[in-house]
């Protein structure tokens, strides 16, 4: 039970990567958290996938309205804390309906150790949801390829902009004395 | 710091002096004025017109080149706009798209909310941040015979290309290209992509 549970937290990486590419996913920015950094490196070693580091979220939201003008699909992938920096480049996907898939890891919830990640990471649902992103928050290691592609679905499909919000308990504790 | 001439240039000369021959060109025109300017140049599906994700246009411009790499894309974009979004140049530098042409028509203020001063009437070199962050080139442009010289580059020159051009304050007449960005995106796609823009 242990080591099927074990399996399952570790291979949801793999599991986001594989959905990446059945999505047809060409185009993969972020800006990087310890709970993305496996899947960052998968996207990073994939030719088929331009991975381009930002030096902030909306940075990510809009290059992803310009990959998909040109056909291309894309994801975004960051932290919680990065959430606020994106809400008025949001505008844009309500406004043309393009489709956002952003892939967002939690800080700031489940057992936090730095206070200073609880105000963004408390609003982060609430943020996206008045800026038009439909949320998908996912606590279950186990569920959180499914709810990947439920959601890209949702956003390349019906042209909506979406967010997986992957619970900072499916990530673990951050460990502080190293 | 080096001593800023009062720019000579007219917005709507050079925006259309861009576009001359832009074949089958990408555009993505900065929210305000240069939105604006690209309509009074000629309506085109082609042109991507942004009305807000200010700070957005550089970025967006990435995407399409990445998306659209045997394609031109230029994004022309306004002072403020660029100001808000001054990471991006680091990122497309990073990135080298060869396809890219970032090019800002600097009035040096706010146009769209009553002209007030902004940083690069005041010293701050946008073209100079540019090159810095690794640009493959990257200018001022303040004369149209410059202009004249740059603008095949912004079209051919391997990229990422960056020019800030000055330009006056004086007032252009109104001219609204469409608003809906439904329509605007729709239109854009099926230009570029055909029947796929619908899949």
């Amino acid at each position: 039970m242990k080591s099927d549970q074990q399996s399952k937290s570790t291979i949801w990486p793999e599991q986001i990567y594989r959905s990446f590419q059945d999505h047809r996913i060409r185009q993969v920015c972020y800006v990087p958290d310890a709970g993305h950094g496996r899947l960052i490196k998968l996207c990073h070693a994939d030719k088929n996938m331009k991975t381009v580091s930002l030096t902030t979220e909306e940075e990510g939201v809009a290059m992803l309205y310009g990959a998909w003008a040109g056909g291309q699909h894309g994801a975004l992938l960051m932290q919680s804390s990065g959430v606020g920096n994106c809400i008025n480049m949001l505008s844009m996907a309500q406004e043309c309906r393009i489709p956002l898939l952003m892939l967002v890891t939690m800080r700031g919830q489940w057992g936090e150790f730095n206070p200073w990640q609880v105000p963004m990471g408390q609003s982060t649902a609430a943020a996206l949801e008045s800026a038009g992103v439909i949320v998908h928050p996912v606590d279950d290691a186990a569920r959180v390829a499914e709810t990947v592609h439920a959601a890209a679905r949702l956003a390349f499909f019906s042209y909506r902009a979406v967010a997986v919000l992957i619970g900072q308990r499916v990530i673990g504790f951050k460990n502080w004395s190293k | 710091m080096p001593q800023q001439k009062k720019p000579v240039l007219e917005r709507r000369d050079v925006m259309a002096a861009i576009l001359k021959d832009r074949g089958d060109t990408l555009l993505v025109t900065g929210l305000g004025s240069p939105t604006y300017d690209a309509y009074a140049a000629g309506d085109h599906p082609l042109n991507f017109y942004l009305w807000g994700a200010m700070g957005g246009a550089a970025m967006t411009g990435l995407g399409l080149a990445l998306a659209q790499p045997k394609r031109r894309v230029l994004v022309i974009t306004g002072d403020g706009e660029m100001l808000m979004g001054l990471g991006s140049l680091a990122t497309i530098a990073v990135e080298k798209p060869k396809n890219l042409s970032i090019i800002v028509l600097d009035n040096q203020h706010y146009g769209e909310t009553g002209m007030q001063p902004a940083h690069t009437g005041r010293g701050v070199d946008l073209a100079g941040m540019a090159q810095a962050a690794g640009f493959a080139a990257a200018t001022t442009i303040d004369s149209a015979q410059q202009l004249k010289i740059w603008i095949p580059q912004f079209h051919r020159a391997p990229g990422p290309v960056f020019a800030a051009i000055k330009v006056t304050t004086h007032p252009v007449p109104m001219t609204l290209p469409p608003r809906d960005g439904t329509v605007i995106r729709h239109r854009f796609r099926e230009a570029l992509l055909g029947r796929k823009a619908f899949d």
